[in-house]
């Protein structure tokens, strides 16, 4: 099969499989590496050290990197294309059921319910997120208690927890510019 | 053929700046689409999320693909889509082709070590903004915090979480004898 083909068809499964976020793509991916041989799991995890590292959403990254190392820029394309096939499809036909049936009852039922599980996995999300972020459990494992506070870390959230309350009006990247300025100068990642 | 393009750029340019995936993309999605072009709601994003998470595909770009099909239809839908990975496409290429260690560098090291905190810090602000449509009655609220715990704790998987959620409102609103 041509090269362009294969990496649509392989992306367009993962795609199609990878139910819930990023991560998820993650075990197909190692399976497209023991089936196709396009990358080794050494390399998929350099993959996703750089997929967390630049912006966009984690599996589309993913995406693009493997692409891009099988077949330059236009691999790059047809592997995000493929990847993104499956849910565009779906999503649209899901859309258009929404806006023929969003005012049912039965609808609106279940969105109640829904709605609510929805808030509840975005903040287990910022939980986790927390989790690694501002602890260090190792260093509590190890009996250290002061080590398991990243200090500098929860200085920082507390001060940005106070300015975005206060100017609501300043775009969240101006933040995340200043986070990223903050870590740099104070060698947060040591 | 103008409101497809704009849909495309926005979205290009809320992809850029999505550090760590769908739920850091939240809060840029409230600025720009809910507050700045009114193109949805904040009970809309909720809702999005909760299909995204229960469809195949990265929940980003499925969020992307329902406002822009929200818009403008089918097309809206695949510029909004093709819009979220461009920035993506572009910054990968870059970077697999002239920074192999990219990743291991002190200085990106510890930008994104800032910046993951500006992120829960973020993720926390747009779940409070959510949770005044969410959360609207004891019953939201216990599933809420149901869920929020069996998703902490348990490797339960949030498509059977959306799902069991679902069922539980539509039998609360059946015996409340909405339909």
């Amino acid at each position: 099969m041509n090269l362009y083909l294969q990496l649509f068809y392989e992306f367009a499964k993962t795609g199609l499989f990878a139910i819930g976020g990023g991560m998820a793509t993650i075990p197909f991916l190692t399976k497209m590496s023991d089936k196709t041989g396009w990358f080794t799991h050494m390399e998929l995890l350099n993959m996703i050290a750089v997929s967390e590292s630049t912006p966009g959403p984690i599996g589309v990254n993913m995406a693009s990197y493997v692409g891009y190392h099988l077949a330059g820029v236009s691999g790059s394309v047809v592997a995000t294309v493929g990847l993104v096939f499956p849910s565009l499809i779906i999503i649209l036909i899901v859309a258009q059921f929404l806006k023929r049936f969003g005012n049912s009852p039965i609808v609106k039922a279940a969105m109640y319910g829904l709605r609510a599980a929805s808030a509840g996995l975005i903040a287990a999300a910022g939980i986790s997120v927390a989790k690694v972020t501002l602890f260090d459990v190792k260093a509590l494992e190890s009996g250290n208690l002061l080590g398991f506070f990243n200090i500098h870390s929860i200085v920082l959230a507390v001060i940005l927890f106070y300015l975005t309350r206060k100017y609501k009006k300043i775009h969240p990247v101006v933040f995340l510019v200043a986070s990223a300025a903050v870590g740099v100068l104070l060698n947060f990642a040591v | 053929m103008g409101e497809l393009i704009k849909l495309f750029l926005v979205f290009a340019r809320i992809g850029a700046v999505t550090f760590g995936g769908g739920y850091a993309m939240l809060p840029i999605l409230q600025r720009e689409v809910v507050d700045k072009y009114h193109w949805a709601t904040n009970d809309e994003l909720t809702d999005y999320y909760a299909v995204g998470q229960c469809t195949p595909g990265v929940i980003a770009v499925n969020t992307a693909t329902f406002i822009g099909s929200k818009r403008k239809g089918i097309p809206g839908g695949i510029f909004a889509t093709l819009g979220v990975v461009f920035p993506s496409i572009v910054i990968i290429t870059i970077i697999a082709a002239f920074l192999s260690n990219f990743a291991e560098l002190a200085v990106v090291k510890n930008a994104f070590a800032g910046i993951r905190v500006c992120v829960c810090v973020l993720i926390f602000n747009a779940v409070w903004k959510l949770l005044k449509g969410a959360v609207i009655d004891k019953l939201t609220f216990i599933v809420f915090l149901v869920v929020l715990l069996l998703s902490s704790f348990t490797d339960a998987a949030p498509a059977n979480l959306v799902v069991a959620a679902g069922i539980v409102g539509l039998i609360a609103k059946k015996i409340g004898g909405a339909f």
